[in-house]
């Protein structure tokens, strides 16, 4: 009993101040928002396009590229390829859009997108109970999502908890691409969830299928199963994206 | 003699396919057996993609005695006589190998698809479970979704009252077609399979295929590369041990320490972000080397933080393995005998806490580890205090590694350009992961494509030790015997 006390004082209070302080230190070479520069592209170049393994961005022309941050690996591959610097990774960590199509980055979008849903802050607001279901990810976007319950991060301050059964859910949270062979298993644990509820697909697989767009092992993403209202992009998404995903889907800052 | 012994490589050595022997199906089945009997690996059991016809039954037999890969085949028809009998460590192959090629290996007790691929008999969970008859028997089952954030998979507990007889594991829940991807040229989504085969593991997994393709196309990353490859490779180590000794200590329900691990394990990837931008370490190594440098700054700034998680995990782990009700609960929990161990072909950690002095870095060393000694931890006891006490040492080992090599990172470049592979050549790459033994397999065509690709997880070795490890436990006790192996769901399935 002595020791636990004394190690619960040599642990110090470790739990991030924001949102009411400043955000934790991201890395250095951390990967967030891609920022695009209009004016910088050569007419008819694609290089980027090209360098993209997912197929994520569309060359632009004056306007500059426009990069669908649902399918970005965010593993710079069209920033090292670009000759103009037309693409840079910055270091916004707010990535998460509540529409689909507000998640493609081009030069000028809104910055952050929105993802305030009004439905989910009058109804979830003070309290969400989420069902996580892993359906063909890596295990990376779960381990990022797990972490938010640990007192570093501690999503329970909010009053945003993972439940074990989807009977005890408010929503969703999925990860993966969504498997031939989870498909039926997403499909139940939906149903299974009352209503009304909420459904946020975290990373590249839950949004677009991630590395494995198109593989026909797989269905491209979450909203091809149920109704996606959230969208948290990354591979995997920093824990502060996601967090700052879920407080803004509830307008909780 | 040439085609009677398996030609003789050294991890991750390339060599032309023709000079793998194609031996007789019976002297394949012989010259197997009897190398695992005598204390190697079978590594990989694999059938070449098709339509090569007949079709060929590829082997890798790690020997940890002489440091050495022996490699060798033998063509098949649609069956052949199965190996698990006579080498149970095969089992687990040679389901995969009936699942994806439809040879059958006759004999072989107990048939069953490992991972439910289209176009297969049967939708994915159903099979023909074992069964136990009674009046008070009962079966559980559990999954795909599970209660916990983990990956999806499905588990069949045949009990008598609170006693697990028997756990049956099924999985393919994962499967997102990754070899079948791989094969057939160059894909410019290639690393990002990789790195997401398991994506706690990508350091240990990039390692392996890095190391293919380099051996491949004849090329060599500089030693700056391999280092900070290797103190990539044992950060990797350290977030994951903690987080599990966490999550362990979380399933008996001592919460000091799972709430201590949970967020020291932050800290930890938190390094290998500084490294590289991501906390899994997604583009640190890259084919020829690695993808970011450090320098003196980042060098201090690595090692200082290290000494603040050191300290911090000693405080939180010690003060678990000091309490009596945590001893109690994980002390013969969950025990794999030694002999079981080796029979089953576990490997990694799992294996080390069941008394098996097995771990690539030591026995078939590659980059760094060629040029240090890294000791292997090990414990007699096979139990859950085994597997969280060899994570707890492993921590410790690798935290005096970073720090010895951290300091002095040889100079030159950290990358050289890849090269494109040669043609007609075959590779075995093996790597220690935190989970233990990866083992990749490349093969190019004429034209230096590649024309298969195998990837084994070390959970595709373990996932059967952890049903072994249930049989006459509570079944209350489940949740930390599958922490204590901790096994990756995607990594099996692929």
């Amino acid at each position: 009993m002595f020791d636990i006390l004394k190690t619960r004082i040599q642990q110090k209070h470790r739990t991030i101040r924001w949102p009411d302080g400043p955000a934790p230190d991201l890395p250095a070479r951390f990967a967030g928002r891609p920022v695009v520069r209009s004016g910088a592209c050569a007419a008819g170049c694609r290089i980027c396009a090209n360098a993209c393994p997912v197929g994520a961005i569309t060359a632009g022309g004056a306007s500059g590229p426009g990069i669908d941050t649902g399918k970005c690996l965010f593993c710079r591959a069209c920033e090292s390829a670009c000759p103009y610097g037309a693409i840079c990774f910055g270091k916004e960590y707010r990535l998460a859009a509540t529409r689909r199509e507000d998640l493609v980055v081009g030069a000028g979008s809104p910055d952050p997108a929105g993802a305030l849903c009004e439905r989910a802050a009058k109804l979830f607001g003070r309290s969400l109970k989420l069902r996580q279901v892993s359906a063909g990810g890596c295990n990376a976007c779960e381990a990022d999502s797990n972490v938010l319950g640990t007192l570093a991060w501690d999503m329970g301050r909010f009053g945003i908890q993972f439940v074990a059964s989807p009977r005890h859910a408010d929503g969703l949270l999925i990860t993966g691409p969504v498997t031939r062979n989870m498909h039926l298993a997403l499909r139940k644990t939906y149903e299974a969830v009352p209503d009304p509820k909420v459904v946020i697909a975290v990373g590249a697989c839950a949004i677009a299928g991630g590395p494995y767009a198109d593989h026909p092992e797989q269905h491209n993403g979450a909203a091809s199963v149920v109704p996606v209202d959230l969208y948290v992009p990354g591979c995997p998404p920093h824990p502060l994206t996601i967090l700052d995903a879920l407080l803004r889907f509830l307008g909780r800052v | 003699m040439a085609t009677d012994a398996p030609v003789m490589v050294r991890n991750a050595q390339a060599v032309d396919s023709s000079a793998v022997p194609a031996l007789s199906v019976d002297r394949f089945r012989q010259v197997v057996t009897e190398e695992v009997a005598g204390g190697a690996r079978l590594s990989a059991l694999l059938v070449l993609a098709p339509p090569r016809v007949p079709r060929r039954l590829l082997a890798v037999i790690a020997r940890p005695l002489v440091g050495n890969l022996g490699l060798l085949a033998c063509d098949v028809g649609d069956s052949y006589p199965s190996l698990t009998p006579s080498c149970p460590a095969a089992h687990w192959f040679e389901r995969e190998i009936a699942e994806q090629s439809g040879v059958r290996p006759e004999g072989h007790p107990w048939l069953k698809p490992i991972r439910f691929v289209a176009g297969g008999p049967a939708d994915v969970g159903v099979m023909d479970f074992f069964r136990m008859e009674g009046e008070e028997i009962h079966e559980v089952a559990v999954g795909p979704v599970h209660a916990g954030v983990i990956e999806p998979g499905h588990f069949r507990f045949q009990c008598q009252g609170e006693t697990v007889h028997h756990l049956e594991i099924s999985l393919g829940y994962q499967h997102r077609g990754v070899e079948r991807a791989m094969a057939g040229g160059a894909t410019p989504r290639a690393r990002h399979y990789m790195e997401t085969l398991a994506g706690d593991t990508t350091v240990g997994h990039m390692t392996a295929y890095c190391r293919a393709m380099e051996a491949l196309s004849d090329a060599r990353p500089p030693a700056r590369a391999e280092a900070l490859r290797a103190i990539a490779a044992e950060l990797e180590r350290i977030a994951n041990h903690l987080g599990d000794l966490g999550a362990m200590a979380g399933d008996v329900g001592f919460l000091p320490t799972m709430s201590y691990c949970g967020r020291i394990r932050g800290d930890a990837l938190n390094l290998t972000a500084l490294l590289c931008g991501n906390r899994f370490g997604r583009g640190m190594v890259v084919v020829g080397g690695v993808g970011y440098d450090v320098d003196a700054a980042l060098e201090d700034e690595i090692l200082v933080r290290l000494d603040g998680i050191e300290k911090d995990a000693a405080g939180a782990i010690e003060l678990m393995f000091d309490t009596p009700s945590v001893l109690s609960r994980f002390e013969g929990t969950g025990i794999v005998p030694e002999e079981l161990a080796r029979r089953i072909g576990m490997v990694g950690l799992a294996a080390r806490a069941s008394g098996l002095p097995c771990d690539v870095r030591h026995e078939f060393p590659y980059g760094l580890y060629q040029f240090t000694q890294m000791p292997v931890c090990t414990w007699q006891s096979g139990d859950c205090f085994a597997r969280a006490y060899v994570r707890w040492l492993e921590i410790r080992q690798s935290i005096v590694f970073i720090r010895e090599h951290m300091r002095s990172l040889p100079g030159g470049p950290m990358r050289q350009e890849p090269r494109p592979s040669q043609g007609g050549r075959i590779v075995a790459s093996l790597s220690e992961g935190w989970r233990g033994e990866i083992c990749h397999v490349a093969l190019t065509d004429a034209d230096g494509r590649l024309a298969a690709y195998k990837v084994v997880d070390p959970s595709f070795h373990n996932w059967f030790g952890l049903a072994c490890a249930l049989r006459d436990q509570q079944i209350s006790d489940f949740p930390l015997c599958n922490k204590s192996f901790n096994l990756s769901y995607c990594g099996h399935d692929l």
